[in-house]
């Protein structure tokens, strides 16, 4: 049917649309054009990424076209060699080929992996902007709940209900837990998505260096009431940032305590913003430790117990009290009806089962190159190797 | 709109089930159930006034014909497809809708659930029917058998499947499905945030379907290791037979990781055990492990029998040997290798360290380095050939450039650092139904229209044929542009109501997109319908209508119960075109008794009580659960006493039928 071959070549014009997408980034794609030198990067990947593969997919689909098209059978002319089949050379290069563009994709993929994991502490807010080694991140909480977030700001004493407001080019270092079921943090703007999860903690590391109100939502699907899992992002001057710390204490409905929190953590949805005083430092650290009513056994305490080879007989008592929503959602059942306990705590070290410790911030100019000494100068000193506070990928 | 209520109680007789389980509440689901009921009588009203029970039971429900059956997994592939496209449709429309305050016209609850379905009924019950329908039918006829090797386990398998699919079917009106995305991760779907019977229907659907897809795997792989005919090496096997025996290997080897996961998560739910809960040491982490070790072998155990498929029809159509037939077998093996160490780029989110997702994404990208050696090899097949674009040739040109941008925004994916920004968006459904649809359906519908004429010894009509071609193309990419548009926007998966009023449009745009692929369906529809219609002037009596290559084509249309009267003994690659050069004659006399294995009825009775078992596990109706455990273990016991296995077909029959088949030939040539 050659009469639709000269259809085919209106397809073609998705490959220009994809080499454009850079481009269409005006339009609205966040994830192309953020405001965060995290998830910058991370779409700078997307583009480097397509472009090395468009290297490949574009011979492919014009070849697939051009030989449609040549190889039809209405055209006598072309060339038809029914037996050949095999050619080591174009073997060759046809397993090749692919292979040479994952290996610079998988270079690629290794570096970057490494340099924008999210438990990375950042080492720059932007291209040519490092980071003092003084500075401290500022520490935000973050929990899902059914069906918000709640954000616990220990240094400031503030938490909020589906706000988020930082200070525009301070890193930020997330600790990330849920009270029920997965969810997953993400703030386009800002950087890459981390799953929350209840009773293990994960980190994220982002910074702002654009002001801005931008969105921040669950990606995982969670729920009844996930659509509307959403919370307002707010990026700040350092000024404005205090400003509003100072107005959402002053207009807090009151202090996030144990009690405040669990019932907060009940289902509910299309939450409006609320904003509360936060004087129990330990709060986020109960949470991820399931232990957050009175009484309750802590799963590190458990843990510890576990690891000295549990406490004999007298350690039935305490599992019978740290059931946590086995057969009930949360916030959905009495507390208090549980009864006596038995062991409220037990002296031990916390121990965060998802924790790892923290990896080196590593400047990623280094591994570009950038900054080096070109090799062919007289001064070689400088490529002795760095100080092993900031030698790549250690 | 409320929360939901936590879960009903539980009665000795009825266990969970009670009238409030019936969803008459649901104006949608009642118009729908009494269009069912409505449809439903008119077919039973016809079988019985054509008085076609005694011969559907006879011909078809018993039967153990690998043609037969695989037929009947095309048609519940068919009719499952249509319920999944059903809820396509619904999702499309909903998200359209729900801008500005709307709240769309499905509650959470039913939203939730239609995802959910859609997800496990197009891999469950359309996929893997359809490959496994084509497999079943093919496979035996490419290396010369004249059944499968475990005829009885293949009808078994059949209503296994069905029973798994009725399952879920009932669901739909009885109770409620899941609400938990159609892998079901706990925590959400274990009992404390899952307390109804969704999750329930969902386990047991996919358990009993299962046992069909496991025994199905065993099945084929068996058959093809020992039946080939003399002289067929496995390097002389038709490629589709390759990508089929490595697909099921990966049966095997991937669906006792399902099962298994199931059976813990069934036990959380049931016994009280902590296999995924939050507390008392269990890890739902373990849980999305272990279902993507089946899941992601899953994708390639759909998309490697329809590479087959391209393999044969660009053969074919390009009038040319296979390009680098041994470096696409060992591209086959390196996928089935490949696909079982890539799990972890499904949820690179969780928290892995670096090291670990740079691997997993890592090997991820040298999977695509098989998968373009065989899209090369596919374009020099075509290079120096005489391709005729019949429409199995069109769908196969149009998956080629399909499927290369699916391929791309998958290696895009699994680079860990872009996934952290795409992961769970809308660029991911997109991605995925680009290699799905455009790899797994478009291969179907090329393998559809190449081998419909050996099935029933008629072409498809070419005109409705290409309507269907032309919409399926332009609605996928009119459906799916906007989807990736859409993920680098921000916007994540299964979501029912947006804030941001600029992003309608797309969702507009995507939904006129459906709107095209539902014209295709249509089409495709009218093309099976008009094509029955006009059989006569479609017919296709050579047996041989594309001027084929391998064995399948060198029987009649349709094949003879016994497919072949004599085993042909294989020389070459091509077997059939070997043949036909060589001067192939038929065999005029030498015909002997053929030895043939009985219907039976014990599979589809042993899978309706397995039905019936998996509803009362739903409904925790213990009685029942305990009474049909026992039919079912003394029906298999009970079966195993029929001796009567096997007839012989006598040899005067087998000479009236090779005679005919001869008369026609002369009349045709």
């Amino acid at each position: 049917m050659p009469s639709n071959l000269p259809r085919f070549p209106a397809r073609l014009r998705l490959v220009p649309l994809l080499a454009a997408l850079p481009l269409l980034s005006g339009c609205g794609l966040v994830v192309l054009d953020p405001a965060g030198d995290v998830a910058r990067q991370q779409g700078d990947l997307i583009v480097l990424s397509t472009v090395l593969m468009l290297l490949i997919i574009v011979p492919v689909m014009a070849l697939t076209i051009f030989f449609a098209w040549k190889y039809r059978a209405s055209n006598k002319e072309a060339t038809y060699k029914p037996d050949w089949d095999h050619s080591t050379q174009l073997e060759l290069v046809i397993w090749s080929a692919p292979l040479l563009i994952i290996i610079c994709l998988g270079a690629v993929t290794w570096v970057a992996t490494h340099l924008l994991d999210p438990y990375r502490p950042l080492a720059r807010t932007g291209p040519g902007q490092p980071i003092a080694a003084e500075v401290k991140p500022l520490d935000v909480q973050v929990v899902a709940l059914d069906w918000k977030w709640l954000f616990i700001y220990p240094e400031q004493g503030v938490a909020t209900v589906n706000e988020l407001a930082l200070p525009v080019n301070r890193p930020v270092r997330f600790r990330i837990s849920s009270s029920s079921v997965m969810n997953s943090f993400y703030v386009p703007a800002l950087a890459g998505q981390i799953y929350a999860m209840p009773g293990m903690e994960t980190k994220l590391h982002g910074v702002f260096d654009k002001t801005g109100d931008y969105t921040g939502f669950s990606a995982n699907y969670s729920g009844w009431g996930f659509s509307n899992m959403r919370f307002a992002v707010k990026s700040l001057p350092t000024g404005e940032f205090d400003q509003w710390v100072a107005a959402t204490k002053a207009s807090a409905e009151g202090d996030l305590s144990r009690d405040t929190y669990l019932k907060l953590e009940r289902p509910t949805h299309k939450e409006p913003v609320r904003r509360f005083a936060a004087s129990d430092p330990q709060l986020f650290d109960a949470v991820v430790n399931m232990c957050v009513e009175p009484g309750k056994m802590c799963m590190h305490d458990m843990m510890s117990l576990d690891a000295a080879g549990g406490a004999g007989i007298a350690g039935i008592g305490n599992v019978r009290q740290v059931t946590y929503d086995k057969f009930a959602a949360r916030g959905t059942v009495d507390v208090a009806r549980w009864g006596m306990r038995y062991v409220a705590a037990y002296c031990s070290a916390p121990v965060m089962p998802a924790d790892r410790p923290d990896a080196k911030p590593v400047a990623s100019e280094k591994l570009k190159g950038e900054g080096l000494p070109h090799p062919g100068r007289p001064d070689r000193t400088a490529l002795r190797a760095p100080a092993a506070a900031d030698r790549p990928l250690s | 709109m409320s929360i939901p209520h936590p879960a009903p109680e539980t009665g000795p007789i009825l266990g969970k089930l009670s009238m409030e389980a019936l969803p008459l509440h649901e104006p949608i689901l009642v118009v729908t159930f009494i269009g069912v009921v409505l449809g439903g009588i008119a077919v039973l009203g016809l079988i019985t006034k054509y008085r076609l029970w005694g011969y559907l039971w006879s011909e078809w429900f018993t039967t153990v014909d690998h043609k037969r059956i695989g037929i009947m997994y095309m048609i519940l592939g068919l009719i499952m497809f249509l319920r999944g496209f059903a809820d396509a449709i619904m999702m499309r429309l909903q998200q359209a809708m729900a801008f500005g305050g709307s709240e769309g016209y499905l509650t959470p609850h039913h939203y939730d659930q239609v995802f959910t379905a859609h997800g496990v009924i197009m891999i469950f019950f359309v996929a893997m029917p359809f490959i496994t329908g084509i497999m079943n039918y093919i496979v035996p006829l490419q290396i010369g058998a004249r059944d499968v090797s475990f005829p009885f386990l293949n009808n078994f398998s059949f209503w296994m499947t069905t029973s798994g699919a009725v399952l879920t079917m009932v669901s739909l009106f009885v109770g409620e499905y899941a609400q938990t995305g159609w892998l079901a991760y706990p925590p959400l779907s274990g009992i404390a945030y899952s307390p109804n019977v969704g999750v329930d229907y969902y386990i047991w659907g996919l358990q009993i379907a299962g046992v069909g897809t496991t025994l199905s795997g065993i099945n084929l792989i068996v058959t093809i290791l020992k039946l080939r005919a003399p002289g067929m090496g496995l390097m002389k096997m038709p490629v589709f037979t390759w990508t089929s025996l490595c697909s099921n290997i990966l049966i095997v080897a991937s669906f006792p990781i399902l099962t298994a996961t199931l059976v813990l998560l069934s036990l959380d739910r049931y016994v009280g055990t902590n296999f995924f809960t939050n507390d008392l040491g269990g890890s739902p982490m373990m849980y999305v492990n272990l279902i993507w070790i089946w899941g992601h072998p899953e994708v390639y155990i759909l998309v490697l029998p329809l590479f087959g498929v391209f393999s044969e029809v660009t053969s074919t159509f390009s009038g040319k040997r296979l390009f680098g037939y041994t470096s696409m077998v060992y591209a086959t093996v390196c996928i089935t290798i490949l696909s079982y160490i890539v799990w972890l780029h499904h949820f690179f989110t969780m928290g892995s360290g670096a090291s670990v997702n740079s691997f997993f994404g890592i090997t991820t990208m040298v999977i695509s380095i098989p998968t373009g050696a065989k899209l090369f090899n596919w374009l020099f097949t075509m290079y120096r050939g005489r391709i005729r674009f019949e429409l199995p040739m069109m769908w196969t040109i149009a998956f080629m450039l399909t499927f290369v941008i699916g391929g791309m925004t998958g290696v895009l994916l699994a680079v860990p650092p872009a996934d952290f920004v795409l992961h769970n968006s809308l660029f991911l459904i997109a991605h995925f139904h680009n290699v799905i649809i455009g790899g797994v359906l478009f291969g179907l519908f090329a393998a559809i229209n190449y081998w419909w004429p050996k099935a029933f010894g008629f072409k498809l009509d070419v005109f409705w044929g290409k309507v269907s071609f032309w919409c399926w193309v332009v609605g996928f990419w009119v459906a799916f542009t906007p989807l990736y548009i859409l993920g680098l926007m921000g916007v994540t998966r299964r979501m029912r109501v947006f804030d941001d009023p600029s992003l309608q449009i797309w969702f507009v745009i995507a939904g006129v997109g459906a709107a095209i692929i539902a014209a295709g369906i249509g089409a495709m529809l009218v093309q099976f319908a008009v094509s029955i219609w006009r059989r006569k002037e479609f017919a296709e009596e050579s047996g041989d209508p594309w001027d084929g290559r391998t064995l399948e084509w060198a029987t009649s249309s349709p094949p003879p119960d016994y497919n072949f009267a004599f085993t042909p003994v294989i020389h070459d690659l091509d077997a059939w075109h070997d043949m036909k050069k060589r001067g192939h004659q038929r065999p005029a006399d030498g015909y002997r008794d053929i030895n043939m294995p009985s219907n039976t009825g014990a599979g589809m009775i042993l899978s309706g009580i397995c039905l019936v078992m998996g509803f009362a596990l739903v409904w925790h109706i213990w009685w029942l659960v305990a009474a049909s455990f026992v039919a079912v273990v003394a029906g298999a016991i009970i079966h195993t006493f029929n001796y009567k296995r096997d007839f012989d077909i006598p040899k005067a029959t087998v000479i009236a039928v090779e005679e005919a088949r001869t008369r026609q030939l002369a009349a045709g040539a």
